[in-house]
């Protein structure tokens, strides 16, 4: 009898699966930085533009990274990342058809309360950095090809210095998101680079604070592509492209700066139409 | 330690409020692996009956492959049936990569060896016991296997345990073919991932502890069904 019950349970399920139900609804797929995913910015988002258009929008939060290498493979049909050299190589290949502004926010350098590099204070961001391969104290690096990882090597390039090679010893390398990244820092006392907006929202903060923000060269920019229906012809080109006007329109750029987490506005709205 | 104390407090809270979230990713999580553990019994339990009572070339080298398999690492899994899934994949016309399916298809492949090698094991054993038996009487090859498979059923339950066991608990390969997508294919295992990633560490023990929960609720309803004098029932552990 248990094995006629280990047999016959699974397979009612699996005939029992409401497959029906999704097919009625257009559905597309967003591979998405994590940082926004994370940040709640979609639950704020996507039941407003579900509600005036029929499109059912399914996010997959991922690095920038994966992110753009998932869209080239054809696994996405918008495509909203941080890395705007990245997503202008993706367009000239051939693999987005339009990158469009959509928002912005920053990136902070946070740490320990105590500040054992004393990075407080320091003028621009170089200086920063340098305080703190001067003093020895560890720093995370996300290591993984995201968004937040790319910005942080060109911060490091700036500052004319080669973290790589100290790899392992006070640098290192998560090779994982930024909350799993927080984590760890906050976990061995490291510094880290993060976006404002998982910074804000995270809860396991242990006393980590914002001890370096407001140099231009934080800027981070988010861009907003649809992934090209010549290169990949399932692409939803027509619900992709409502998601994307809707997202750049008057009403979902009120919305983006409409968002706040712990009272702070998290993304600022930057489309040019 | 403040946190296990107010991780059990919001478990139950969670449980007792029947919080619409949790109980939708609890019953995708139910459906995923109690899927995955059905199809891989229906392949896994005549192949390994097979490869125990079989006397085939190369059937030491199915028994170490499948033994080996039992250790595939689920994120490996995972890569593969998403390369084989991804649009520019060889199956992408199929649409299922970022669907349930997907989650399914990639459990099967994860625990279908250890279906194979653990019924290989417990066959193999009872055929010995059976051999006088079978040569006393004229028994067609599938009629034995459906014999011994039959006579060893308490002890397969074990088998469906532990693949149950590795399906519910992995979170490399539905991460990886499901993309945790929220209200589609997020399951326990990666919305405890979420939060974790989130800093929520509260909130992601709590959904690990719903998980266990959950897994021994299973065990204990295998359990019941079982008699407790049968052979084999020692080995049912609560896992």
């Amino acid at each position: 009898m248990s094995r006629s019950v280990c047999y016959a349970f699974p397979l009612i399920l699996i005939l029992g699966w409401p497959t029906t139900a999704l097919a009625d609804q257009v559905s597309i797929i967003v591979q998405s930085t994590t940082s926004t995913a994370n940040s709640g910015l979609y639950d704020h988002l996507l039941p407003r533009f579900e509600k005036e258009h029929a499109i059912v929008v399914h996010v997959v939060p991922v690095g920038t990274g994966q992110a753009i290498r998932n869209a080239m493979r054809g696994d996405a049909d918008v495509l909203l990342v941080h890395a705007k050299a990245a997503e202008e190589r993706f367009i000239q290949q051939g693999y987005g058809v339009t990158r469009f502004d959509l928002m912005y926010n920053d990136f902070v350098l946070v740490g320990p309360s105590a500040d054992p590099a004393r990075v407080l204070g320091a003028h621009g961001v170089t200086q920063a950095l340098s305080r703190i391969t001067a003093s020895g104290v560890l720093f995370a690096s996300r290591g993984d090809d995201s968004g937040t990882h790319q910005a942080e090597l060109s911060l490091w390039r700036r500052a004319k210095i080669d973290p790589a090679a100290a790899s392992g010893t006070w640098y290192r390398e998560t090779g994982s998101g930024m909350g799993a990244t927080l984590n760890a820092a906050v976990g061995m006392g490291a510094y880290t680079l993060s976006d404002r907006a998982t910074w804000v929202s995270f809860k396991n903060k242990g006393g980590f604070r914002v001890l370096f923000e407001g140099d231009p060269s934080l800027f981070n920019q988010y861009g907003i592509i649809l992934v090209n229906p010549a290169r990949h012809a399932h692409v939803k080109a027509q619900a992709g492209q409502k998601f994307i006007n809707w997202m750049i329109s008057d009403e979902g750029q009120a919305q983006i700066a409409a968002y706040r987490r712990n009272g702070q506005q998290l993304f600022f709205p930057n489309a040019v139409r | 330690m403040l946190e296990i104390g107010s991780s059990f407090s919001l478990a139950i809270s969670l449980i007792g409020s029947l919080d619409p979230d949790l109980v939708e990713i609890v019953s995708l999580s139910l459906r995923v692996s109690l899927s995955a553990v059905g199809v891989a019994l229906v392949l896994g339990l005549p192949l390994g009956a097979a490869i125990a009572m079989g006397n085939f070339k190369g059937r030491l080298s199915l028994i170490v492959v499948s033994n080996a398999l039992m250790g595939l690492p689920p994120v490996v899994v995972g890569l593969l049936v998403y390369l084989a899934l991804s649009r520019s994949g060889p199956l992408g016309v199929l649409g299922l990569l970022y669907t349930p399916w997907a989650m399914i298809i990639a459990q099967v492949v994860l625990i279908t060896p250890i279906v194979v090698a653990l019924t290989r094991e417990i066959i193999e054993q009872l055929h010995g016991e059976y051999a006088e038996y079978f040569a006393s009487l004229v028994l067609s090859h599938p009629r034995r296997v459906g014999t011994l498979l039959w006579e060893g059923r308490f002890s397969l339950v074990t088998v469906c345990l532990a693949g149950f066991g590795r399906a519910i608990a992995e979170v490399g390969a539905v991460m990886v073919v499901g993309g945790n997508i929220d209200h589609l294919t997020r399951v326990m295992t990666t919305a405890i991932a979420l939060e974790t990633s989130k800093g929520d560490l509260e909130l992601a023990l709590a959904l690990g502890i719903v998980l266990m929960l959950l897994a021994l609720s299973v065990n204990a309803v295998i359990a019941l069904i079982r008699p407790a004098d049968s052979p084999g029932a020692s080995a049912v552990t609560v896992r």
